[in-house]
Parts: C-alpha cells; sequence; structure tokens
C-alpha cells in the first residue's frame, strides 16, 4: 500500500510559489477571515469548538488544549495571558522556525482568535534567542497585523484590545520548559517552577492565570475556527486529531517537513517512501521519533500487545516500519510522538557516539536547578564521552543505566526525563553494544579529539 | 488584644502514625511531630520553599474514593480505607497536610531516592572534610551517614571551582562544596532584603556569586553561614579556629538592642569562639544581626578591666567614699544590667536615699533585628522600679544637680559617664565609684573602680522591646580580678547601710517574685527558653523609641493603626 498523501492545512500556502511573509500576501489568500468571523461569536463558543476538535499540544506533551484552557482559573479578577511557546530547541525539531519565517500571520491569527476566546489582553511570543530572523519576521508582521487592525486597541472595531509583544530568549533550551520560560519572560534565570503549587493556569506569568502553548497548536486553533471543532476532529484518528508536521532529519534520502493526518501514516511508510528510505548501500539502524529526548526505537524489534480501536481491543504485532505515527500509538510502544522531530540514524552509525553527543547536549542545558537532573545529566556526559574518546569499561553501559534511573521521575521539571530517557533507551535497545564498546574500541582507528 | 485566629487541624498518617496538625503544615514539618526524620537540604522553615535539592522525597496517598458516589473505597485485606498511592514520590517540603494525607518515607523506592541524590551530590564534592570547618556541623556528612551508599562509583574528573572567594568582609566562600541549595540567596532576598547573591553559569557548573561590583556586606551576612547545609559559607573570623565537636553551647541573648535575638554562645575551656542564633519563633525566627555576633570579643579586649586588690579592699575604699557626703549621692543605672542587677541597683539607690538615672542609647532601628533601642534591657528598669520613665538622652538633669552641689558622688553602674553626656569639669566636681568590664572616661577618672563581668559571664534576664522577659546563661568564668555584678551590687547595698540583699540568682529572684508585680510567682529557672511576656499595661502609655521590626510592631503603632 503506497504512503497517504500529505496533508497540508498548517502548510497550506507554505512553499506555494509567490507566496510570501507579508500581510498583503496573507490577506491575498484569504487571512483574518477566520478572526473576522471568531469575533462576532461568543468567546465560550470558541472554546467549545477547540475542546470538540480533540487538539492535542505540539510541544512535546500532546496535552489536550481545550482542557488545559478549561483549567484556567477566570475567577481570581487577575489578567489572563497567553504565551506563545517559540522556543523550539529539542533537538530534531525545526517546525515552529518554518511556520514563523513561512506564515507568521497564519500564528498571529491563531493567536488572536486564542485571546479573544479566553479574554486575554496581552500575549508574549517566546522566541529562542538564536532565531533572530524569526523575530525580525514576527515584529514586522505584529505591526502590519496592528496597522490592519487585527492586533491592538480596538481589533476590527469590536472594542476588545490586545497586544501581542515579542520576548527573545537568551539561549537556553531550559526556557521552553513552559514554567521555565515564565520565569525567563519575567526576567530571571529560567528556572521551572515546582508544581504544585506553580500551574500557570492559576500562578503563572507575574503569577496571574496563564496559558503556554505551542506555535503549531495555535496555528491549529485558527483552522478548527475555521472549519468547526467536529470537522477537523474527523481529521487524523481518534484522540489523534489533526494534522501534524513531522521534522524527519537525519540518514535518510529526504529529510524536511512533511505534514500529515495524525497516525494516518506509519514510521516506515514515512522513512522508506516519503523520505526516500536509507541513504544508498545503508541500513536503518534506530529512529528517535520525537525530538531527541523521546526514547529510541531499534529497526528490528518487534512490539507486541493489544490496543483500543473503537470499543475493541485488538491484537497489534509491530515492526518499528509498522507504527502509526501518532500520540497514542508511539507511547503505547515506549516512545512518543513528541515535538515531532524524526531522527534517523543507520548503520555507520556508533551508537555509544550517537548517546553521548546526545548527552552532551542535556548536560550542558540543564538548568542546575535540582540535583538528580544537574548532577546526573553531567555525569552521564563525562561517562560516555570517556568511553567514546578515552578507556570504555564493559560495566560502564550498566553505571550509565543506574544514573539515567536515579533521575526520571524525581526532579522538578519534564527535563529529568529529557536527559535519562535516551540513555535508558539506548541502552535497553543496544546494550550489547556498549557492553562490547571496550573490545571494539581497541580495533578502531585512533580516537578523536576529545569533546570539550 | 486579639485572640489568634484559630488553625483547622487535619489528620495525617505519617508511617503509619496519625497526627492532627494544623492544615498546610508541610511533610517535613509534620513527620518531625511524629519523630520521623525527613532528610532536607534546600527547605528551611523561614524562607519561601524551592524544591531543588530532592533530599525530601516521599511517598504520598490518598484514601480512595469512589468517582461516582464519593464513597469511601474500602480494603477488603485491612478492613480501612484503601490508600491510592501515587507512584512517583512527591517532595515532601513542598507537601502540605491535607486531611486523610498518608505519608511513606521508609519504603525502598525513597531509600533508593536518598542514595540517589545522596551520590549526585557527592560526585563533584570536593570530600575535604579533614580541613573544612562544617565538619562535625554539617549536612552532607550526616545525611551521606543517614543515607547514603556509603561508597562511590564515580571515576571521572570532578568539577573545578573558585575555592576561597571572599564575598564580603565577613563571609568566605568555597564554591566546590557548594550544593547549589539556594538558601543563602533566598535569605538575602527575602529577609535580609539584600538581593546579591545569585548562580551564574547553569547544569553542574553552577556557581554561586555575588553580584558584580557588590558585596554580602549587610549586617546578617552571617547569617548565610548558619544556614548553609555545608562547608561552601564560612565565617572569616571563625574560620580554621575550633572543631566544633569541641564547643561547648551556652543558651545567651544579643544585648546590642532591646530585639534580645535568642543565641547561643560556642566556647571552649573557656574561651568563646563564636556566637549563633538560636531559634525563637516569636522573636528572632533564626536569625541574628553581624553585629551581635562581636559582642563576645570584649570578653577579652585589650580595655578589659580587671583589679589587682581584693573586693574586700574595694569595697572599704567605697564605703569610706559615701560616707564621706552623705544624703549627696547618685546612683547611674544601666539599661544594659540584667533585670536582678537593675533591681540591686535600685536597693542600692533606696539605701543610699539617692536619685537614680538611667543612661539612654538610641541608634537608627534597621526594620529587622536591631532595634532603635540600642539597650537591651530599659523594660527591665521600668518593671524593676529602677527608673519610672524613658531615660532623658543625656545624663543633664544629673550635670545640673552636680553644677549645684546637690551631688557629690556617683555610683556608675557599667555606664561611661563621660559618654552619657557629663563634661569632664563635673566629673572632676564629684567622686565616682565605677562599676564596669571596659576602660573608659569614667573608670579612669573614677576615686575607685570595681571590675564586673561581661554578659557572658554571667546569668540573669532581660526584658526584650515586647516586655518578654528571657534569660542568658553563664558560657564562661570571669578573668581573675573581675567580680560578679550581684555580688558586687548587694554589698555596695550593705557598705551604703542598707538592708542585707541576696548576692545570688535564686535569692534575688525570691525578692523580685515577692516584691515586683510584674514579675510575681515567677521564678529564673521557670522562665522558658523562648522567654515569658509580661503584662505590659502600666507602661503602655510610654513613648518607646522603637519602629516596627521583624517580629514587633509597636503598640502606638499598632493601636492607631
Ligand atoms: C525541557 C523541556 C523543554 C521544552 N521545550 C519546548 C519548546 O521548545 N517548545 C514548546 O513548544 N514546548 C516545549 N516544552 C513543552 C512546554 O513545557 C509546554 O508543555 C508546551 O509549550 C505547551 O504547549 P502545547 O500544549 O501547545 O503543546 C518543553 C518541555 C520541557 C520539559
Ligand atoms: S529537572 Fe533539570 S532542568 Fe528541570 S528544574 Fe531540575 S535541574 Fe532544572
Ligand atoms: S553556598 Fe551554601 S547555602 Fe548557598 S547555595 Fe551553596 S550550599 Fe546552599
Ligand atoms: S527539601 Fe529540598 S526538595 Fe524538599
Amino acid at each position: 500500500m503506497p504512503a497517504p498523501a500529505q496533508r497540508r492545512i498548517i502548510f497550506q500556502h507554505i512553499d506555494e510559489p509567490g507566496y510570501t511573509n507579508d500581510l498583503a500576501c496573507y490577506l491575498r489568500h484569504g487571512g483574518y477571515a477566520n478572526l473576522r468571523q471568531a469575533v462576532t461569536r461568543k468567546p465560550e463558543e470558541l472554546i467549545d469548538e477547540v475542546k470538540k476538535s480533540g487538539l492535542r499540544g505540539r510541544g512535546g506533551a500532546g496535552f489536550p488544549c481545550g482542557v488545559k484552557w478549561d483549567l484556567v482559573d477566570r475567577k481570581s479578577g487577575k489578567p489572563i495571558y497567553l504565551v506563545v511557546n517559540a522556543d523550539e530547541s529539542e533537538p530534531g525539531t525545526f517546525k515552529d522556525r518554518y511556520i514563523i519565517h513561512q506564515d507568521p500571520h497564519q500564528l498571529i491569527e491563531g493567536i488572536m482568535i486564542t485571546c479573544f476566546a479566553n479574554n486575554v489582553k496581552q500575549a508574549y511570543i517566546y522566541i529562542r534567542g538564536e532565531f533572530p530572523e524569526g523575530a525580525r519576521i514576527l515584529e514586522k508582521a505584529i505591526a502590519e497585523a496592528r496597522a490592519g487592525g487585527f492586533v491592538g486597541p480596538n481589533i476590527l472595531g469590536t472594542g476588545y484590545g490586545c497586544e501581542i509583544y515579542v520576548h527573545r530568549g537568551a539561549g537556553a533550551y531550559i526556557c521552553g520548559e513552559e514554567t521555565g520560560l515564565i520565569e525567563s519572560l519575567e526576567g530571571k534565570r529560567p528556572y521551572p517552577r515546582i508544581k504544585p503549587p506553580y500551574f500557570p493556569a492559576v500562578l503563572g506569568l507575574y503569577q496571574c492565570p496563564t496559558i503556554v502553548n505551542n506555535v503549531e497548536t495555535l496555528c491549529h486553533v485558527k483552522k478548527i475556527v475555521e472549519i468547526g471543532g467536529e470537522a477537523y476532529a474527523k481529521i487524523g484518528t481518534p484522540n489523534n486529531t489533526g494534522t501534524r508536521i513531522l521534522c524527519v532529519s537525519g540518514h535518510v534520502q529526504r529529510p524536511g517537513y512533511y505534514e500529515f493526518e495524525v497516525g494516518k501514516v506509519t514510521l516506515g511508510e514515512l522513512l522508506n517512501e516519503v523520505c526516500g528510505g536509507p541513504l544508498p548501500g545503508r541500513r536503518f539502524k534506530a529512529v528517535i521519533p520525537g525530538g531527541s529526548s523521546a526514547k529510541v526505537l531499534r529497526f528490528g524489534e518487534r512490539f507486541k500487545g493489544k490496543r483500543k480501536i473503537g470499543n475493541d481491543l485488538v491484537d497489534y504485532d509491530w515492526g518499528v516500519e509498522d507504527v502509526p505515527m501518532d500520540f497514542d500509538c508511539l507511547a503505547m510502544i515506549g516512545s512518543m510522538g513528541g515535538s515531532g522531530g524524526v531522527i534517523v540514524m543507520d548503520d555507520s552509525v556508533d551508537i555509544v557516539a550517537a548517546l553521548a553527543n546526545i548527552n552532551e547536549f542535556y548536560a550542558h542545558e540543564s538548568c542546575g536547578q535540582c540535583t538528580p537532573c544537574r548532577e546526573g545529566s553531567l555525569w552521564m556526559k563525562k561517562i560516555s564521552a570517556r568511553m567514546v574518546h578515552g578507556e570504555a569499561r564493559t560495566e560502564d553501559g550498566a553505571l550509565l543505566k543506574s544514573v539515567a534511573d536515579q533521575i526520571a521521575g524525581r526532579t522538578i521539571c519534564a527535563f529529568g526525563e529529557a536527559c535519562s530517557w535516551p540513555t535508558q533507551s539506548f541502552l535497553a535497545k543496544f546494550g550489547d553494544e556498549f557492553k562490547a564498546y571496550p573490545e571494539s574500541r581497541k580495533a578502531a582507528a585512533a580516537p578523536a579529539v576529545p569533546l570539550a | 488584644m486579639t485572640s489568634p485566629a484559630k488553625t483547622e487541624l487535619v489528620t495525617v498518617n505519617i508511617d503509619g502514625k496519625e497526627i492532627a496538625v494544623p492544615k498546610g503544615t508541610n511533610v517535613i514539618e509534620a513527620a518531625r511531630l511524629v519523630g520521623v526524620d525527613v532528610p532536607h537540604y534546600c527547605y528551611h522553615p523561614k524562607l519561601s520553599v524551592v524544591g531543588n535539592c530532592r533530599m525530601c522525597l516521599v511517598e504520598m496517598g490518598m484514601p480512595a474514593v469512589d468517582p461516582a458516589t464519593k464513597a469511601p473505597v474500602m480494603d477488603p485485606a485491612t478492613g480501612c480505607q484503601k490508600i491510592n498511592w501515587i507512584p512517583r514520590p512527591q517532595i515532601g517540603c513542598a507537601t502540605n497536610a491535607s486531611p486523610g494525607l498518608h505519608i511513606r518515607t521508609q519504603t525502598p523506592q525513597i531509600r533508593d531516592c536518598r542514595e540517589g541524590v545522596m551520590e549526585f551530590l557527592l560526585i563533584n564534592h570536593p570530600l575535604d572534610c579533614p580541613i573544612c570547618d562544617q565538619a562535625g556541623e554539617c549536612k552532607l556528612q550526616e545525611q551521606s551517614t543517614g543515607y547514603g551508599r556509603g561508597y562511590s562509583r564515580f571515576v571521572e574528573q570532578k568539577n573545578v571551582k573558585p575555592k576561597r572567594t571572599q564575598l564580603g568582609p565577613r563571609v568566605t566562600l568555597d564554591d566546590e562544596r557548594c550544593i547549589l541549595c539556594s538558601r543563602c540567596i533566598r535569605f538575602s532576598k527575602e529577609i535580609a532584603k539584600d538581593d546579591v547573591l545569585g548562580f551564574i553559569d547553569r547544569g553542574s557548573y553552577s556557581t554561586l556569586t555575588c553580584y558584580p561590583g557588590r558585596k554580602l556586606e549587610n549586617n546578617y551576612s552571617l547569617n548565610t553561614v548558619d544556614i548553609c547545609p555545608v562547608g561552601a559559607l564560612t565565617s572569616t573570623d571563625f574560620r580554621f579556629k575550633m572543631r566544633v565537636w569541641f564547643l561547648k553551647q551556652t543558651n545567651s541573648l544579643d544585648t546590642e538592642s532591646s530585639v534580645g535575638a535568642n543565641t547561643v554562645v560556642w566556647s571552649r575551656e573557656g574561651v568563646i569562639y563564636r556566637i549563633t542564633p538560636r531559634r525563637n519563633d516569636a522573636v528572632n525566627d533564626t536569625w541574628m544581626a553581624d553585629s551581635g555576633r562581636l559582642l563576645y570579643k570584649a570578653v577579652r579586649a585589650e580595655s578589659r578591666l580587671t583589679a589587682k586588690d581584693s573586693l574586700a579592699a574595694l569595697l572599704a575604699r567605697a564605703e569610706t567614699i559615701l560616707r564621706l557626703s552623705p544624703g549627696l549621692a547618685a546612683v547611674v543605672g544601666s539599661g544594659q544590667s540584667s533585670v536582678e542587677e537593675q533591681f540591686l541597683t535600685r536597693q542600692l539607690a533606696h539605701a543610699l536615699n539617692a536619685p537614680a538615672y538611667l543612661v539612654s542609647r538610641t541608634a537608627e532601628g534597621d526594620g529587622i533585628l536591631v532595634s532603635a533601642d540600642r539597650n537591651p534591657n530599659v523594660r527591665g528598669a521600668l518593671v524593676t522600679g529602677l527608673v519610672s520613665d524613658l531615660p532623658q538622652p543625656y545624663l543633664d538633669d544629673l550635670g545640673e544637680a552636680i553644677d549645684r552641689g546637690d551631688v557629690r558622688t556617683v555610683v556608675s553602674v557599667g555606664e561611661d559617664l563621660m559618654a552619657a553626656g557629663l563634661s569632664a569639669t563635673q566629673l572632676a566636681k564629684i567622686s565616682v565609684i565605677q562599676l564596669g568590664t571596659q576602660v573608659c572616661a569614667s573608670s579612669v577618672a573614677a576615686s575607685v573602680v570595681i571590675p564586673t563581668l561581661t554578659v557572658f559571664e554571667k546569668a540573669g534576664t532581660m526584658i526584650n522591646q515586647q516586655f518578654r522577659l528571657q534569660r542568658f546563661a553563664k558560657a564562661v568564668a570571669g578573668p581573675v580580678g573581675a567580680f560578679d555584678d550581684l555580688e558586687v551590687l548587694a554589698r555596695l547595698i550593705a557598705a551604703a547601710g542598707g538592708p542585707a540583699e541576696p548576692s545570688d540568682l535564686a535569692g534575688v529572684w525570691t525578692r523580685l517574685a515577692a516584691e515586683i508585680p510584674a514579675l510575681r510567682g515567677l521564678s529564673y529557672a521557670a522562665v522558658p527558653e523562648t522567654g515569658v511576656v509580661l503584662d505590659a499595661s502600666p507602661w503602655a502609655s510610654l513613648p518607646f523609641v522603637e519602629g516596627e521590626s521583624l517580629h514587633h510592631r509597636p503598640a502606638l503603632v499598632a493601636a492607631s493603626a
């Protein structure tokens, strides 16, 4: 069966010849019609549409967007803020940047609809420091939108007003974690907050109720208002509605962005057909399906169990290639859809070196607030770097796993999982390579210059 | 007076032990009440909760209820309500008591959590306990013994960080020992209101530092040393001086102002090495000012007064002077004396039929733990009846009396008469019998000098700005040639022809309990460690100089608010 075709709703116009990121072009393509329509409706109705749509967050956790909006404390009398998470830092993920660069007004329209629905008067786009171009594009687009009456004190003559501010980060992955982001936005070190009590929906930015949503999520909100929640829910698969952008990188013929209905394409179809399969003479070895913190899958392993389809429990017996790319199936086989970053490794990859690379990243990015993550991430980095560049010991694999086991589930924020899942899964899936590593190193060429 | 708001009590279960605690009490404090230790580093009862060390992880559960009917779900095995345990461990410091909360601290998972955190804290730690001042009172040492694995699996290079940074005039930092708990940062920001500390860099390379161009030099900087759970922050004064396990601890008071912060004096073989705060939630919480920690330097100061003559010889000279000009004496008492000394000073004035004065000591208060009244015990002088009004800024009335020739002899109980406002000419006109511990202008001018003891060398009580009667105990013996204040005063009274007065604490307290209405029924031994608040109503209308501070709102302010 050939792979299903892409279904581009976020990328509807992106990459079309002649489609530019200015307001005029956006308006020519029917832009801001959904906002125009939204402001004539009751805010509760809009929230209802989003609930009906079944939209799940595209930032990593896949949390239902309507439920998140429902949790917002609307009785406190304090202002409600919207924070747009454009920190896109998870290795392997590059969709939000593309949206911002190519179609910023789509995001702005999604933001304004969300603000109107939630009675938000101030929205912040927190964009990572490494996206200066994106920040410039957003500033320009917001200015255009303000001039056009889509943003600002009196939106489309309704009397409803809302401002959007762009805030640039200073280059730290942890600023993507929503409470770290909020601290950073307040001008502090981005130390994630303890939850309880600091749930953003109640005690978020400046201790006010705050909605944090990913860039892509908010673009979907615009689409939901356009076609209605029920119609949107028919796209994708039950509980995994809509489309999602998959960012494929690594050892495939055609890496890039692909937008599919959630769950309609399998990993095998995506990699072999859509992305053209492995590089010449190579075979797939491993794939990380949802950003570098998602658990790795090893080609050749099988996943068996029962899953719910409709009201029935049916058996499944999948190879890596058979797994549908949706939140639930990826979770079922012990990994996650995460941020949509699919990282492919072929048989040229030294799996220990790959883990050392990932560990290096997380050790560098741990905020350092809580003990297990702070110390464990650097320890794992030191062990795996030593294995690659110095002397590997047969017991190092077991030690690595034990260190990772002391982190996950014991930290302030989900970075603890993000930094330990790679090690845990690499060891679970490729434990043999770690064991054999000292011997294989002896046969290998002279060591490379050590990592800093 | 308003009665304190009733706090709702809730019953929680910790390791199988039920206890009722005020709603919102956190698990660490609740566990303490049932004798269960929940080890922790970053939590401090007087600072905000950040939950960063992860040492206090516990298992948490709530009684199960049927989601539909809300009826309790029973466990057939035990016959009790079933408990739904959360699989993920929770931090005790940020978990607050709610009805039915169940906590387990002794499970394999929690043991593993603690071992993990201990191992993580130690891998980059220099393990230089043999040369570390904190050894013996280090939470890292204690908890690695109690909860660690006892061996290391770490074969990598340890991180290298700055070893001896002078954060300010009194605090030295060893960043390699720092476990990044942020207590010192929170203290500086929340209590000292001097937000100068912070971390730079990130991850395991995070480094505590002072804001560029600033110093940790506020008058509370040494509290960071007290609350640092490890040997990262050390007192520059105490550094490398003494092993803490050799030191004897004596409860005392900070006598630098009327706040009366509770303290501990640490000494060995008659030598004091440091002073630290002692927790009193109604007075100073767990803090004290740096300035109060240096007071012990008076004990061995160059200017310390001692006598070569015996006390009997000194008293004989004093008696001669007192006899020379009967009816023309005055007594200058002190707000730095203890309640007991002030009572005897009053009795001395009675015996001499002389007026009693008190020396005022005021300066700006800092709003925290140093009040505007730099006498620790003006209220003692009021309560004992030594004086009936607040002291004048200077001893002008006494000066005029001297100038008129109404006063020829002055007994000064520890006060420098010159500093208190008498001129050299006035001093030259009188004979001074000077009691005290330090050389001063009036001891130089005095006819008789009777050296006495510092607060560290004797016991007694003082009454702070809240009218709280608090005890201090004797930490070290006084030097040869200095005499106990009570004995000196009792014998002076006798020399002045007064009745026999007791010269020991217990004896004076028998007199106080009988004579002084506010102290009726009390005894020295009966005063609790945290003090006892006296009825202040007889003095309610006096314009006390203190402003607002940590646990004190002046009565007049409180009334007008
Ligand atoms: C360590 C860490 C990093 C994260 N980084 C990002 C990020 O770069 N972008 C993002 O949208 N969400 C990120 N998240 C998820 C956010 O915390 C948050 O869940 C998300 O922005 C919510 O948006 P959504 O509900 O629309 O997905 C991160 C989470 C963690 C724990
Ligand atoms: S888990 Fe890591 S990133 Fe998250 S708060 Fe703790 S130290 Fe910081
Ligand atoms: S110096 Fe001490 S108190 Fe401050 S963060 Fe480090 S360990 Fe904690
Ligand atoms: S005491 Fe540090 S996390 Fe609770």
